[in-house]
């Protein structure tokens, strides 16, 4: 304020410290040529739409569990070496248990800060995982994984099943008793294979479930090898979201061919750091508040009690409601050995869902026949049967996901267990086809509204009377940028079948064709623009 | 205390250190004194004395009575309890309590039995279900006590709880490791509850009180197995209600514990206000000033 007449002088001589930035600056770019890297990222744009910040939400929550994560390695065991608890925690002292529940405890009640660390940790990763999900939900539902972005999208899905490893594997580290009863869930799963599968089960375990070194061993997958490979798989998902910059709404001024939005110097750069204190905050806030995991309560592992509600971290729970929608009996005995069909079909289904979803853009580019690069994000109802397709995928995934907590919607709502189970078995088969419809028709209808307000404008809500004694109600135009979020979107056509070079029609083709079929035979085309001045000369 | 004064000796020393201050007046102390040493030597003797005599023939007096009286008390407790049975329990027990197509027999169930089912609300049924439902009890506590000891005349059964086994003084640890191997099945670990077949369920054990809880393991009402003396001794019934207590008495150290319903509830959680609070915060963030 005081130094108004001395500005014409500072600008022409550099201050000491803008003196001392350029020179630091030119010698870090003389030394490492970063200025290019710096310029290109510098510039990278970051188009605003809140569902393009799901990811970040992703990456913020994950620094967030490395940081807890070292913590908690400091003071953790991981160790089934059985000592006697004598912390702070009365009910359970004098009670042998491993190390690992020990330290665990330790952390909790007896390291300063240990439970709040704890609880920030295993909060931090469930948000992690369903921050994942819901981008993930984001990318299909807009498309955003089609060309160039399909190798993204199965490094994405990479990171989720990495994210779940993790999960799963810290789930298990603190040898308690609900950790214990998921592992014997798993030993189960695994003993289910047939030939292999008790041999695995022992390589897993060194020996009978639980044995000795489970912890130590899920210990160093946990912290050493998951993590490695998932910041390994972060970085090549980050370096090609550079690459294949990223996807926008369509509106004005924007095409296939730029981005727009704000560059990440420095604005989104500041931005960003906020929303990573913002999602960290609300992280240590929720952590603070809320008890996560608590271990006390459950005790140490035994195999022998199995509490009511035990339950996986939610990420997990679609399994476990596989395994618990098996109807009875699921078993066949072939020449004195059992066929655990009530697993092996279980693996089945969460294999071929994890797979399908994995091969998604694939499958929808090979249906399609587009090899364009697609830079604009579609709107879901755009697309009406990818949408209706993903709709179904949701529901498939949640019928499983509720079916985990059968035991508490049975409590809450007052229900029987049995029909809770049934009800799910149902609602797994029947639940994705009505989902595919509605959804589908919901999309084709609200095409059908913006088809009929970029047409015809929206209803203004005035009744006028005309002189002849006619009531209207004055449809109002939409401006032009607004008319063009509603028109601009690809119109696919189903493809024609036709002969190959050797004028043969193959089997291939006609597969195609009648999934290309199926995909766009429900269409509503976007408005040309012949039909709006046609409409507008009609109405003016 | 090896250099106590003898009790004559203390009035005389220490009152006037007492009194002294307080009334303001050396006079005053040395009348009180003197007082004080008037009195014979053998009158705290003769007082003793006095005392024994009246208390024992008061004893013996009332005593003889007292008898009488709760034989009285017993058997009228006795009708008033047959009573209340035959209104309020017999259509379904039977008269004689030997049970009916409704109902099971009530001989040999004990006072235990009767005190938790009415006394927790269970029994008279509201209504027939999966389960009778806990609400608030329809009779007084004399009511209850009178049906147990009219149940009970009928045929031994396991007694109502002595107060010694519920006052939640046992072993915490002992009780909790107890609990999670023969109760966290059906009850959940921390005691939340959870789902039996065919819409049954083993209800919470928050705020349950340790004469119910007692008398359910002794008893084991409707779908809950029976923890006899041999099964649970009492009084590792006891460190179990102690453990149970003291969840009660303590609360989760981590925080609010979202109903103890383990990773179920705090899924949701993360999904709604986790997830939800921050997809708000992304929209405010990106939110345009109008």
């Amino acid at each position: 304020m005081t130094t108004t007449e001395d500005r014409p002088a500072t600008s022409l001589q550099p201050t000491r410290g803008a003196r001392f930035t350029g020179w630091a600056g030119n010698y870090i770019d003389e030394r490492t040529s970063i200025s290019g890297l710096v310029k290109e990222l510098g510039r990278k744009i970051f188009p605003d739409h809140w569902s393009f910040m799901l990811g970040e939400v992703a990456l913020y929550s994950f620094i967030v569990i490395l940081l807890s994560g070292t913590f908690l390695t400091f003071f953790f065991q991981a160790s089934m070496v059985p000592v006697v608890y004598d912390g702070s925690w009365a009910p359970l002292k004098g009670i042998e248990m491993s190390a690992a529940m020990k330290s665990a405890l330790d952390i909790s009640f007896d390291i300063r800060g240990g439970l709040l660390m704890r609880q920030v940790h295993h909060w931090a990763a469930l948000l992690f995982i369903a921050s994942i999900g819901l981008h993930m939900l984001r990318i299909y539902f807009t498309g955003a994984f089609r060309k160039p972005r399909e190798i993204n999208w199965l490094i994405g899905f990479l990171l989720f099943v990495l994210a779940m490893a993790e999960g799963f594997t810290g789930y298990s580290l603190p040898d308690d008793l609900l950790s214990g009863n998921g592992l014997r869930i798993i030993d189960g799963m695994v003993k289910g294979v047939p030939i292999i599968g008790t041999w695995i089960s022992y390589l897993l375990f060194g020996g009978e479930f639980p044995g000795t070194d489970i912890v130590g061993r899920l210990y160093t997958l946990h912290i050493l090898l998951l993590p490695a490979i998932l910041v390994a798989a972060l970085g090549v998902h980050m370096l090609l979201l550079i690459i294949n910059k990223h996807t926008q709404f369509a509106g004005p001024g924007r095409t296939n061919d730029n981005v727009v939005g704000a560059p990440i110097m420095p604005v989104f750069a500041a931005k960003a750091g906020g929303f990573f204190f913002i999602v960290f905050g609300v992280i240590v806030l929720i952590a603070s508040l809320f008890t996560i995991n608590p271990i006390w309560v459950y005790g140490p592992y035994d195999p022998s009690p199995v509490s009511a509600g035990t339950q996986p971290d939610w990420y997990i729970g679609f399994a476990d409601g596989a395994l618990r929608l098996v109807p009875p009996g699921w078993e066949v005995v072939l020449g004195g050995y059992t066929l655990s069909l009530n697993i092996l079909v279980v693996l089945a289904v969460v294999g071929i869902f994890l797979v399908v979803v994995a091969l998604y853009p694939f499958l929808e580019a090979w249906i399609t026949g587009d090899k364009r690069e697609h830079h604009i994000a579609d709107r879901p109802r755009n697309a009406p049967v990818r949408t209706a397709i993903g709709a179904a995928g949701v529901t498939f995934y949640a019928v499983l996901w509720a079916a985990a907590s059968s035991d508490l919607i049975a409590t809450h709502f007052r229900l029987t267990i049995e029909g809770v189970i049934h009800g799910c078995q149902v609602l797994l088969i029947t639940g994705p086809i009505i989902a595919y419809f509605v959804a589908k028709r919901v999309c084709v209808g609200l095409q059908k509204k913006d088809r009929e307000i970029a047409l015809h404008g929206y209803e203004s809500g005035r009744i006028v009377r005309l002189p002849g004694g006619e009531y209207i109600e004055v449809h109002e135009q939409l401006d032009d940028y607004e008319r063009w979020k509603l028109v601009s979107f690809e119109d696919y056509t189903p493809l024609m079948i036709r002969p190959n070079a050797q004028g043969r029609i193959t089997v291939n083709q006609r597969v195609r064709a009648a999934a290309s079929n199926w995909f766009f035979e429900d269409r509503i085309a976007p408005v040309t623009r012949t039909e709006i001045e046609k409409s507008h000369s009609h109405e003016a | 205390m090896a250099t106590a004064p003898s009790p004559s000796e203390t009035p005389k020393q220490r009152m006037p250190k007492q009194r002294v201050p307080r009334q303001g007046s050396p006079k005053a102390a040395l009348r009180k004194q003197r007082a004080a040493g008037r009195r014979h030597p053998l009158a705290t003797v003769a007082l003793i004395m006095v005392g024994l005599v009246a208390t024992g023939g008061a004893y013996a007096l009332f005593s003889s009575s007292a008898t009488a009286e709760t034989q009285t008390a017993a058997q009228a407790q006795l009708d008033e309890g047959g009573k209340l049975f035959a209104a309020n329990c017999a259509t379904c027990h039977g008269m004689a309590l030997q049970g009916s197509t409704q109902g099971p027999s009530l001989i040999g169930v004990g006072a235990a039995a009767v005190d938790f089912q009415v006394g927790s609300g269970r029994m008279p049924l509201a209504a027939t279900g999966a389960q009778a439902e806990k609400k608030p009890s329809q009779f007084t506590d004399e009511q209850v006590a009178a049906l147990a000891s009219y149940v009970a005349s009928k045929g031994p059964g396991p007694a109502i709880p002595s107060s010694e086994y519920l006052a939640g003084t046992g072993d915490a640890g002992k009780g909790a490791e107890l609990f999670r191997i023969n109760c966290a099945m059906c009850h959940n670990v921390a005691g939340a509850g959870g789902a039996l077949t065919e819409g049954k369920y083993a209800p919470p054990l928050a705020d349950i009180s340790a004469k119910h809880i007692y008398e359910a393991m002794a008893t084991g009402p409707q779908s809950m197995p029976v923890f006899n003396d041999k099964n649970i001794s009492p009084e590792d019934k006891a460190n179990i209600i102690t453990y149970l207590k003291y969840l009660d008495k303590t609360p989760s150290p981590g925080g609010f514990d979202l109903g103890n319903l383990g990773p179920v509830s705090e899924g949701l959680f993360i999904w709604i206000f986790g997830l939800g609070g921050i997809v708000a915060i992304t929209i405010w963030l990106t939110a345009r000033s109008n």
